[in-house]
Order: C-alpha cells, then sequence, then structure tokens
C-alpha cells in the first residue's frame, strides 16, 4: 500500500469518524478525540499554519511531550507538504540551535512557556526564527515577542480560512506523494553535530505496516505514548503505527504520571526500552521486600515456580500437568496481581529496543505472562529490521529479518542491511550519507555482530567500539565495551558502566551504583548515607560491586572471545553520569570517549594501580547553574579467572 | 517580568501593636498592599513576621490599631469571617490532614463554597452530587496547575516535604482567594524546590490576578518575586519600598549583617 500521513487519516475520518483516535489525562478525566475531530483540528491548523505562510518542503520544528495537539500539527504540517521535525524536548536551548539552523526552521511549535523561553533564548543565533506557537498558554500572558502565538489562535483562524475555502486541504493532500518527504529526525550522536534522517512517507509506513502484519496489530490495540516523539521508536509507535493501523494513542497526564495511567490505560501493544522495564521491576521488587511475612514467601514461591515454567508456556513448549497446575495458582495469586499493578495485564506485545536487555530481567517478564520480545532497528532504517516471532524471543538475540529485509556482513564484521525503510539521505550531509549508504543499496549500520544457527541476529557491540587488548596476559584479544559493560548493568544495582580498554593491557571499569536499589539495600543493613557521593563511597558498597565484578569475570572466562575482556580495576564514580554534564547522550547512552578524557585522572590512576584518588567535577544543575563535587575515589582490583578453554 | 496591573490599595495595615503581657511583638507597624501585587514580610528570626500574618488572618487581635480590607475593617473579625472575605493562607508548619488524600485535602479548601447540607451530602443526593462534582472540577484545575496529578491519592503524610508544601498552598487556592497569605513558603525547601514555588507563586499572581502577601527569610527568593517589601525588626518596621530601595537601606543591612556596636 502506497500512501501517505494525510491520506490515512483521511480515510479514518471517512470510515470510522466517531471512533477513538486519541486520548488524553486532563483534569483527572481521560478526554477522547475521535478521528473525525482530529480530521478537522488538522485541517484548521493547517489552515492557520498555512495563512502563516508555511511553505512545501519546509521545515517546521515540535518539541513537547506527547500532546494530542502536537500530534495534530504533525499531520497538519504533512498535510501542506511540510515537514515536521520534532526536537527532544528536554534538550538545553543551544542543543536546538544546530537542528534550527541545519534546517532553516522558521516555524517552531512548542508545548508550553519552558520551551517558548528555550526558543526565545536562542533567538538571536536563529534569526530566521519567525514564527513560536506555543500549545499551553500558562504564564505567557505577558510575553510580548513578535511572532509569538496560541496554537489555538493559529487554529481558530485557520477554522475561519477552511471555512472559506472548504477545497483547500483536500487539495493540498492530493499534491503530497508517498515518496515525498514525511519527516525528519536528529540522531543524537555521540561525536560532532546531530544528523537529520530524512525519512519519506512510504519508509516510514511500508515499515509500520510490516511490524504491525508480524504482529497483527489492529484498530483495537491501546497504546501509551510516553516516549519523546522526537525518537523514532515513538513516532513508529505512536504516529506511523497509529495511522497504519487505526489505534488508539492515550497520552499520559504528566511524565510523573505514566505508571498511573499506564495501569488505568492498560495498554495492549507496549514498547519499552530496557531501562524502564528495568525501573518496574525494581519499584516491585523494592516493594515485595518491605512487604509482609506471607505475601513475601507467597512471592517468592510462585516466581520459583514462574521461572521453571512461565517461558517454556511463553514460548509454546509442552509442560506437564502438575506444572500447568501450580502455574495457573501463581497466576491467580501472584502474576496475575502482579502484571496488573505494572499495568501490563492485557498486554498481548511488548517490545524492548535500543539497548540490551538483560536475561533475568528478561525472563522474568515472559515467567510472568507478559509477551516480551526484541526487536533491532535504527532511526536509520526506520525501526523495523530484525522481530522476534512470537514463540522465539531470546535475550541474547535480536530477531530474525522482517519482511523486506536482507541483511549480510560485511568483511569486517559489520551488519549491512537492505531494506525499503531506509533512509532517503542525511539532511544537507552527503558525505555522511556516502558513508552508511553504499551505491547498491546496502546501509551499514556500524554494528558488529552474526547470524546464529537459528537464524536470529545477534549483535556484539558498535564496529568501532570493538577494540583490542594490547599487551598484559590476553595481548591481542578482542575487546568489546558495551558487551562487558551491558553484563553489569544487567546487576539491580548497577545503573552505568564505562569500560576501557582498547589499546591497553587490561580492562578498567567506572561504575554507576543505582541510587534507589544500592540506596534501599543499604537501608535494609542500617547503613546510613548523606547523599549519593557518599554511599557510592562506602566500604560496603565496594565489596558489592566487586561480587557484581567478578562474577561477570567469572562468566566472560567462559567466552572463547571474550575472555580477554575480563575487567581487572573499578571504582565507582562519585557523581551520577548525566546527560546535562554531556557524559551521556540524549538517549542516555555513555559517551565513552567524554568521560575517558573528563575523568583523565581517573583512568590513569585505575591502570597505575593506585588504591584511591582525589578528583573535583563541575555538575550542571537543572536551572543551569554550576557547582562542584568533590570526592577521594577508592580504586580496586577485582579477581579474574583463568580462560576456561586455557585452563582444559 | 512584564508589565502587570497592579491596583488600588486593598489592605491597609495601620499603626498596628501587638502585646502579650509585657512582650511587644508588634510595635506600630503601618502598610498597605495593593491590588494584585506580590508584597514581602521580611525581617530575621523573630523580628515579629508570623505575628503580622495572624493579625491580618484575625487569629490574633491586635491590641492598637486598624487593619481594612476593601473598606472594611476587620480588626475584630474571627478567622472564619477573614476568610469569607476571601483571604487565604497557608501554614509555616503546615497544617495539612496527614492520613487524608491530596484530592480530600483541596477538598476542604472548598468548604466555604459548599451550599449543601450536611445530610444532602451524607446520603450524596443528587444536588449534593452535582455540586461535588462542580467542586471536584475547581481542585483538578488547581492539581494541574501545581503538577501534582501524579499524587491525587497519596496520602499528604507519605508525600516529602516540599510537596506537602505545595498541597498546602493548593488548598489556599481551592478557596479561590483574593488575598493570599503565605508563610514561609520555602522554608526547608531546596533549591529545585525553592525554584518551583517561585514559579507557582509568580504563576498564581498572573493567572489568578491574586495579590499575595508573602513572609520569607530568604532574602534573594524575596528580592527576585516581589513588587514591594516591608522589613521588620524587633516588631518595629525599618524598611518599606521595592526590593532595590530596601536593599540598600543602611538599616536593613544593619538588621541583615549586623553591626558592631
Amino acid at each position: 500500500m502506497r500512501t501517505t500521513f494525510p491520506r490515512l487519516l483521511q480515510q479514518h475520518a471517512a470510515r470510522r469518524p466517531n471512533a477513538p483516535a486519541m486520548r488524553e489525562k486532563e483534569y483527572g478525566i481521560w478526554q477522547t478525540t475521535t478521528w473525525l475531530q482530529m480530521a478537522e483540528r488538522v485541517a484548521h491548523i493547517a489552515g492557520g499554519l498555512h495563512q502563516l505562510g508555511l511553505q512545501r518542503g519546509e521545515h517546521l520544528i515540535i518539541v513537547g511531550a506527547n500532546r494530542p495537539s502536537l500530534y495534530a500539527t504533525m499531520l497538519a504540517t504533512q498535510t501542506l507538504g511540510a515537514i515536521p521535525v520534532a526536537l527532544y524536548q528536554d534538550a538545553a536551548a543551544p542543543e536546538c540551535v544546530f537542528p534550527i539552523n541545519n534546517a532553516e526552521v522558521r516555524f517552531a511549535v512548542v508545548e508550553d512557556q519552558e520551551q517558548v523561553d528555550k526558543m526565545l533564548e536562542i533567538r538571536e543565533q536563529c534569526p530566521q526564527l519567525a514564527h513560536i506557537l506555543f500549545d499551553d498558554p500558562r504564564g505567557l500572558r505577558n510575553y510580548d515577542e513578535p511572532g509569538l502565538a496560541g496554537l489555538a489562535e493559529i487554529e481558530a483562524a485557520g477554522a475561519i480560512f477552511a471555512r472559506e475555502h472548504p477545497d483547500f486541504v483536500q487539495e493540498e493532500i492530493v499534491k503530497c506523494q508517498p515518496d515525498d518527504v514525511a519527516a525528519m529526525f536528529f540522531t543524537s550522536g555521540t561525536t560532532g553535530n546531530p544528523k537529520g534522517v530524512v525519512h519519506t512517507h512510504f519508509t516510514l509506513l511500508n515499515r509500520a505496516e510490516v511490524g504491525a502484519r508480524f504482529d497483527r496489530l489492529d484498530s483495537r490495540e491501546e497504546v501509551l505514548a510516553y516516549l519523546p516523539p522526537a525518537w523514532i521508536g515513538q513516532n513508529i509507535f505512536s504516529y506511523s503505527q497509529w495511522l497504519a493501523c487505526g489505534y488508539v494513542v492515550n497520552c499520559p497526564e504528566s511524565s510523573s504520571t505514566v505508571t498511573i495511567d499506564l495501569k488505568e490505560i492498560g495498554p495492549t501493544y507496549y514498547f519499552a526500552p530496557p531501562r524502564v522495564f528495568e525501573g518496574l521491576l525494581t519499584s516491585v521488587m523494592i516493594r515485595m521486600e518491605d512487604a509482609g511475612a506471607i505475601k513475601h514467601k507467597m512471592f517468592h514461591h510462585f516466581m520459583k515456580i514462574a521461572e521453571r515454567v512461565g517461558p517454556a508456556l511463553m514460548d509454546g513448549k509442552r509442560v506437564g500437568l502438575l506444572d500447568r497446575l501450580s502455574y495457573g495458582m501463581g497466576k491467580l495469586l501472584v502474576y496475575g496481581p502482579l502484571r496488573n499493578t505494572l499495568g501490563l495485564s492485557r498486554v498481548r506485545v511488548a517490545y524492548t529496543a535500543g539497548e540490551a536487555i538483560g536475561p533475568d530481567l528478561f525472563r522474568f517478564y515472559r515467567s510472568i505472562g507478559i509477551n516480551l520480545k526484541q526487536l533491532y532497528g535504527s532511526t536509520e532504517t526506520a525501526v523495523f529490521v530484525c522481530l522476534q516471532p512470537d514463540h522465539e524471543a531470546r535475550a541474547d538475540t535480536v530477531g530474525v529479518p522482517c519482511e523486506g529485509v536482507e541483511i549480510k556482513l560485511s568483511d569486517s564484521g559489520e551488519i549491512l542491511v537492505k531494506s525499503p525503510g531506509l533512509l532517503k539521505e542525511y539532511y544537507k550531509n552527503e558525505k555522511a550519507t556516502r558513508e552508511v549508504l553504499s551505491d547498491d543499496g546496502w546501509y551499514h549500520t556500524s554494528d558488529a555482530g552474526f547470524i546464529d544457527a537459528s537464524g536470529h541476529l545477534k549483535i556484539i557491540d558498535r564496529v568501532k567500539d570493538v577494540g583490542r587488548i594490547q599487551g598484559g596476559e590476553h595481548d591481542g584479544a578482542m575487546f568489546a565495551p558495551k558487551y562487558v559493560e551491558n553484563k553489569l548493568k544487567f546487576f539491580s544495582h548497577i545503573k552505568e558502566v564505562v569500560a576501557f580498554g582498547d589499546g591497553r593491557d587490561r580492562v578498567c571499569v567506572m561504575i554507576n551504583i543505582d541510587f534507589d536499589a544500592v540506596g534501599n539495600w543499604a537501608e535494609r543493613r542500617n547503613l546510613p548515607y548523606a547523599g549519593y557521593t557518599d554511599l557510592a563511597q562506602k566500604p560496603q558498597v565496594y565489596e558489592l560491586i566487586r561480587e557484581c565484578v567478578e562474577k561477570v569475570n567469572s562468566d566472560l572466562s567462559r567466552d572463547e572471545l571474550l575472555a580477554g575482556s575480563q575487567i581487572s580495576r573499578f571504582l565507582v564514580l562519585h557523581k551520577e553520569l548525566d546527560a546535562d554534564d554531556g557524559e551521556l547522550t540524549r538517549t542516555n547512552k555513555v559517551r565513552r570517549g567524554f568521560i575517558g578524557e573528563k575523568y583523565a585522572v581517573l583512568l590513569d590512576s585505575l591502570y597505575a594501580g593506585k588504591p584511591e584518588q582525589y578528583i573535583e567535577t563541575q555538575v550542571k544543575f537543572e536551572d543551569g547553574r554550576t557547582g562542584k563535587v568533590s570526592a577521594t575515589l577508592r580504586l580496586m582490583d577485582a579477581k579474574t579467572f583463568a580462560s576456561v578453554k586455557q585452563a582444559a | 517580568m512584564a508589565h502587570k496591573k497592579v491596583g488600588d490599595v486593598i489592605l491597609d495595615v495601620k499603626n498596628i501593636s501587638l502585646r502579650f503581657g509585657g512582650v511587644k511583638a508588634l510595635t506600630d507597624i503601618s502598610f498597605n498592599v495593593k491590588e494584585h501585587e506580590i508584597r514581602s514580610i521580611i525581617g530575621p528570626n523573630g523580628a515579629g513576621k508570623s505575628s503580622m500574618l495572624n493579625c491580618i488572618n484575625g487569629v490574633y487581635k491586635p491590641s492598637e490599631g486598624s487593619i481594612t480590607f476593601r473598606g472594611q475593617t476587620f480588626s475584630h473579625m474571627s478567622s472564619r469571617q477573614v476568610a469569607e472575605m476571601g483571604v487565604a493562607r497557608t501554614f509555616q508548619n503546615l497544617a495539612l490532614f496527614k492520613g487524608m488524600s491530596v484530592i480530600d485535602n483541596l477538598m476542604t479548601g472548598r468548604n466555604l463554597h459548599i451550599r449543601s447540607n450536611l445530610l444532602l451530602q451524607a446520603l450524596r443526593l443528587g444536588p449534593a452530587q452535582r455540586e461535588e462534582e462542580a467542586h471536584r472540577e475547581k481542585v483538578e484545575h488547581i492539581i494541574d496547575f501545581l503538577e501534582i496529578q501524579a499524587y491525587r491519592k497519596t496520602p499528604v503524610g507519605q508525600l516529602p516535604y516540599g510537596l506537602q508544601k505545595r498541597v498546602d498552598l493548593g488548598r489556599a487556592l481551592a478557596m479561590e482567594p483574593q488575598v493570599l497569605l503565605l508563610d514561609e513558603p520555602m522554608a526547608g525547601m531546596n533549591v529545585e524546590e525553592k525554584q518551583d514555588m517561585c514559579r507557582f507563586i509568580l504563576d498564581v499572581n498572573d493567572e489568578f490576578g491574586t495579590t499575595i502577601v508573602l513572609i520569607e527569610h530568604d532574602m534573594g527568593v524575596v528580592m527576585d518575586i516581589s513588587d514591594r517589601v516591608v522589613v521588620l525588626d524587633y516588631g518595629k518596621k525599618i524598611g518599606d519600598g521595592a526590593p532595590d530601595e530596601v536593599r540598600n537601606n543602611e538599616d536593613v543591612i544593619r538588621a541583615y549583617l549586623g553591626t558592631s556596636h
């Protein structure tokens, strides 16, 4: 089916005018927008934007959380043949300058005062930014800036325009073709300026439909839109597939109510990065630790059964009658209520992607009957490259190539992809486009991996990050930093890890403890602490972390390829890595190179074998002010194991 | 901050003195509050700030002087009468119902506006039900305004201190007051919470046009958000005016920084 987003909206409005399209919780009540109402809003906003002079092919930025009005703006922009570009709503003002100037943006549609302030702050650097439209007028009453207006006013003006020009929208929609550019996504980029990934109506909708067919999604699905709209995954799940399938997208009341809203909506189709699943599980485990003895015992008893029986049931394997009965009991007493508490009672298909998921975490959700699966894809591939079929979900693979996708490996082990969903280009960056898109249509993912015996793709690390140990007892061994980091992050007490080892004689890591989990652990042991920095340096905490590190080492020693990546020394950082300090990307990935430079003192001391090191670090608070954190960090040795292969 | 409309004098405090036995808490204090402005009362500990607020609020009866609100003098009114005239307050040491949910606490703020009688309410009969829904809607707007949607059903006692302060403010707002008295709204808060609270106070003033009388001893905060400031020290007024004037006032500097005598 070759179509465009505005045409799909029209079809839904014509076929099912009164079916809900979106809901948003406001003033404590879920307010519904039907497909017809949505189509009308879109027509009015489109009329308003047209009157302001938005041109075909021009870019318009959208900054804000998931709100129906912002999604309507996206559709209105596409209706006029212009290109919506969502930016991360938590990006600092200077981070918005590049995208706005790169795409010569004249129009910004933003959520609220916070975002308006941001736009006004950078206006001098972006002189062409003529129109700033806001959704929520709160606090903006006294602003007197040229080009600043409420979206509601534009919509009202557009409604009058639409009455005077009843055929306008229809004419515009017809002009828009499937191969026209539909949206642009700026990739966070660990180095240099972000790149604008250009997608057409066809690339996005083709992938959306393939994904929908794979999991038999239809108009009855309920989805909660709670991740940043600037991220392509969010676009796919609550925009492209929303229009492709015609299901209901629910917008939470605020970012702090997501867990409550999740429970109220009970989505049937759910997507979350591993860290969200981890957060949910941690909160359950913490509450379970504080529960009464009977509940505590019951929980652990039935979770043991679930662990044994659940995954087998999910994979469609045969299970004995007795096990089936105990699992049924468990479902009644524990799994059912637990799924309900998590807000996942009705989930038919749940996906996780973006990062590797811990095997324990993955098994936990599957064991209580949640069909959690993994997928593989990126902004450049419009998400869907590989998907796990219902009965073949595994923690260490990312699934089989989905419809229309071809995969091959380059000589360096890099995964190459051919798919109808590949990006058209990087915006105004032919050099970068040519680096990733070869003439014969292969996209270079820069991921290293291989296809295993059962046809599933397995990812090891980024190609450029895979390094070599030089010198020492493991000279020349392969070093996969992310693989090591992930293994450590699978422990609930560890939040972030940065591993170093390329070109060095051994592997050392810097660790961020999970403040909630370790804080709770400390409280239960009557271990007093004053805050993150204090807790992180407690000898008891170091012991706890050392055990995790050594478990990982023993695990790695059994891996032929990666035995050399065992960790010889580690430290626990005195501050939490933060995107505001440039240590993480906006999508919360560690920027290894930057951290290595910023904490060079620590890194040198680790390799020099020193027992402790003093460091002072500047931190940026949320309000933009800066402060200093200083501490004397311990550096600790960890036991490594002889490679099992060697020993044998 | 942009141009806002400060109106006429809405609250006029004249020659107030307050004595507890032989202790003079306030001596001959006069100042006024104009409509839509943010007026702060500052001063070191024990300067008489809360006593001043309690006089305005009708909790204390001043020994001398008068307080005029919209032309009506209420030096001899009960606190309920003051509340009915449109003056609401928050408390330095929070006076919320700790075991009740955020919603219920805010609903108590609607008490003065509830018209149906106890029996109708107890039986949840038609009119009472409809009235409750209308009040709930008001309360929901306040919840939205103060961004406490995530805690609707949480017992207030379980909330962190900064949020409890916000609920306290919400309850005062639920009265739809014309004048809001805030007793150290920022006390005991961290930097981030203080900043949030400042924004809410400014927003209340801006969105609802509520006149705000604020007590605070954090000078930085006060100077940033107030239109005019009164400075008290040992129960006496030692300064009055715009933040900049007050900041440069010799007496104020002496009271805050101390001098060698």
